[in-house]
């Protein structure tokens, strides 16, 4: 009884934890279209399974590293929608205290280091972190998170090796949304998943369904169990889809409708909804009553974040250096 | 002569008559003796029967540290730098190193957007404690082998800059830097290694140092007037300090007292040393490795003419590398790199016009 009670407890949350990562992002998009936020957004609907079903895996002391695309990690992770929002709006009380933006969100304290915006550039700093973990002796392991774009660049391969050899507590999850950029995965690598790169440096190398919260999750467990154990890294591929375009101003015309559609079909929110209504766990009317609670949270943090103060200007010289 | 250094023929080591390599080797053995977070990580550093890194400072650290703290790694620079980032945010003190300075480049992304600005980028919440430190200068290598980067370094906001020129004050500076809470760009020039045996570095300066028994630390960020004089101001660093100080020796014989400053950083840069000489002086000569256009000496310049236009009594000369690719053959070379006659020729003409 009391495992089936803590099972139905995750799968709310983590019903709850995707609806948020969806609906930030519809109302920073409208944030953005009425030009009430500085600065460039991409974003990350439809990929709310994988950033949810990943992070709710972890423990709180383990760490996460990020992409260009980090609102859903963010917002996974439990780093504070208010502070995350004054940051959107390039606030003192945002999560990097304006000095970050959409592309750099994170926070240390809820176990999300500040997102890297280079394709590829967390890779090596997620192994590193690992390595302090392990050296460190504590138990914990980082989950790093980068599309399949950035599995062609040298980062992804040097760092991963190196975790292979040294047997580091790192998750590698490569969020194969099948577009880099406008660039369809087809066109720049010739193997078909992601996962069969794994082979190359001696590591699991595990594809599933990117858009079924419960299977992300089961996968990440594993491989977070392994990576905790000292057995070393695994290279995760999660099958997805983005919704939005690239970023703000792309219409995705390299993307047919039927494509588009198709996907659509499969969106891990819909998806688990049917499943938990089917299941009992979500009663008629629960879903609206959580989307209705989480506008309200939304709202807030909006009013809160227009309202909170601005860096100064000369802020800008400050965090430069240490000491 | 106020410095610790003296330049010697092929003299033996003292018992603390110490060269650089081994300056820096006491530097890493004491630090990661006190400070269990201290790694160091590089290819070829720890490896049984291997050379200790490519100028030997690594040499037989692996045997009182393991291999858990001395982590030899694959060829792999940008991750060599990523991983060292990454450890030094989660905690650890890393010291990582490329074989050549050169190699830097295949780092830059590491160096210039993670550990250069995940403090900024964070508001301040992490730091980033490591040291990188790299062998630059030309030595018979050729183009991919020989450069002097300290100006690309000292160009990205977020990383300090130390380059010593002896083994005192690399001694001194490594344990600063490795306690520093930033990210350090640690340059060494191959030539003041002195290292021994197989990585004998031909055409080496014979540096030694006394170096002391008891602990000390080298700040980073001072400069140090390693000469006196009233003429001239020499600013050099690395192996150029070397060559201003024996053109200084030759200066002297014609009656021109040159002031030598060692920079010793270029971040933070010790400006108040230098302006306090060129007001004392009125002339500036800046002597570096590096090519011309853009090298840390148009910094110095610069700043020299915003601060201290009034105080000159005469043009601001730059002795620098020419605009190409460091060459091979040992004739252009000698061509390339600023040499001690270059300097007294300029330095003459500056102070005695004819």
């Amino acid at each position: 009884m009391k495992a089936q009670e803590s099972e139905k407890k995750l799968k709310l949350a983590m019903y709850r934890r995707m609806l948020l990562c969806r609906m930030f992002e519809e109302r920073v998009y409208y944030l953005f279209l009425e030009g009430r936020l500085p600065g460039t957004i991409h974003q990350s609907q439809g990929q709310e399974a994988t950033a949810v079903g990943v992070c709710s895996a972890l423990e709180p002391k383990d760490m996460v590293t990020s992409t260009h695309r980090p609102h859903s990690h963010a917002i996974a992770r439990g780093v504070p929608i208010d502070s995350l929002m004054a940051e959107l709006f390039a606030k003192l009380t945002g999560c990097c205290r304006g000095k970050g933006g959409s592309m750099h969100v994170g926070d240390v304290e809820a176990g999300m280091l500040p997102a890297i915006a280079i394709v590829g550039g967390a890779i090596p700093l997620a192994a590193g972190y690992a390595l302090a973990f392990k050296r460190l002796k504590q138990p914990n392991i980082v989950a790093c998170f980068f599309g399949e774009g950035a599995t062609n660049i040298g980062s992804f391969h040097e760092a991963i090796n190196m975790a292979a050899i040294w047997d580091l507590p790192v998750v590698f999850v490569c969020e194969n949304n099948r577009y880099a950029a406008s660039t369809a995965v087809e066109k720049v690598m010739k193997v078909k998943h992601v996962s069969e790169r794994a082979a190359a440096y001696g590591i699991p190398g595990v594809t599933v369904d990117g858009n079924d919260v419960e299977v992300v999750y089961g996968a990440m467990m594993e491989a977070g169990a392994r990576a905790r154990s000292g057995k070393g890294p695994t290279l995760l591929e999660l099958e997805t889809y983005r919704f939005a375009g690239h970023s703000r101003s792309d219409p995705g015309h390299y993307r047919t409708a039927e494509e588009v559609e198709a996907w659509k079909q499969r969106d891990p929110i819909q998806v688990f909804q049917t499943r938990l209504l089917n299941e009992g766990i979500l009663k008629p009317g629960d879903a609206e009553q959580i989307a209705s609670e989480i506008e309200q949270q939304l709202e807030a943090a909006i009013a809160q974040a227009e309202q909170d103060p601005s860096p100064e200007p000369e802020d800008c010289l400050t965090d430069v250096f240490a000491n | 002569m106020s410095s610790p250094t003296k330049t010697t023929s092929n003299q033996p080591s003292q018992s603390r008559e110490m060269t650089m390599a081994e300056a820096l080797r006491e530097a890493l053995r004491e630090e990661m003796r006190r400070d269990e977070r201290v790694i160091l990580l590089g290819e070829d550093i720890g490896i049984e029967g291997g050379f200790g890194g490519a100028f030997t400072v690594t040499l037989g650290l692996s045997e009182e540290f393991g291999h858990e703290r001395i982590l030899d790694t694959p060829i792999s620079e940008a991750a060599i730098a990523g991983i060292a980032t990454g450890a030094a945010v989660g905690g650890l003190r890393p010291v990582a190193d490329v074989q050549y300075g050169d190699f830097l480049f295949l780092t830059m992304d590491q160096l210039a957007n993670n550990a250069a600005k995940l403090r900024y980028m964070s508001g301040g919440k992490l730091s980033v404690p490591m040291v990188f430190r790299a062998p630059v200068g030309a030595t018979t290598r050729g183009s991919q082998h020989g450069q002097s980067l300290e100006a690309f370094f000292m160009h990205v906001a977020g990383l300090k800059v130390a380059c010593p020129s002896n083994p005192y004050d690399g001694k001194g500076m490594l344990k600063s830097a490795i306690r520093d809470d930033n990210p350090v760009i640690f340059f060494e020039h191959k030539l003041l290694y002195g290292s021994k045996g197989a990585r004998k570095e031909k055409g080496g300066l014979q540096v030694v140092a006394h170096v002391p028994e008891e602990e000390y630390l080298v700040p980073l960020g001072e400069a140090k007037v390693v000469r006196p004089g009233r003429d001239v101001t020499l600013v050099a660093n690395l192996l150029m300090v070397h060559k201003s100080m024996q053109a200084a020796n030759l200066l002297a014989e014609k009656g021109i007292e040159a002031e030598v400053i060692d920079v010793r950083s270029l971040v933070p840069f010790d400006w108040a040393t230098v302006f306090d000489s060129v007001r004392k002086t009125g002339r500036l000569v800046v002597v570096e490795e590096d090519n011309l256009t853009g090298g840390w000496g148009a910094e110095v310049v610069a700043r020299v003419a915003d601060q201290c236009i009034g105080y000159l009594d005469g043009p601001i000369r730059r002795i620098a590398a020419p605009d190409t690719p460091v060459p091979f053959a040992p004739i252009m070379e000698n061509f390339y790199v600023p040499s001690v006659d270059r300097i007294v020729v300029t330095v003459t003409d500056l102070v005695a016009p004819h």
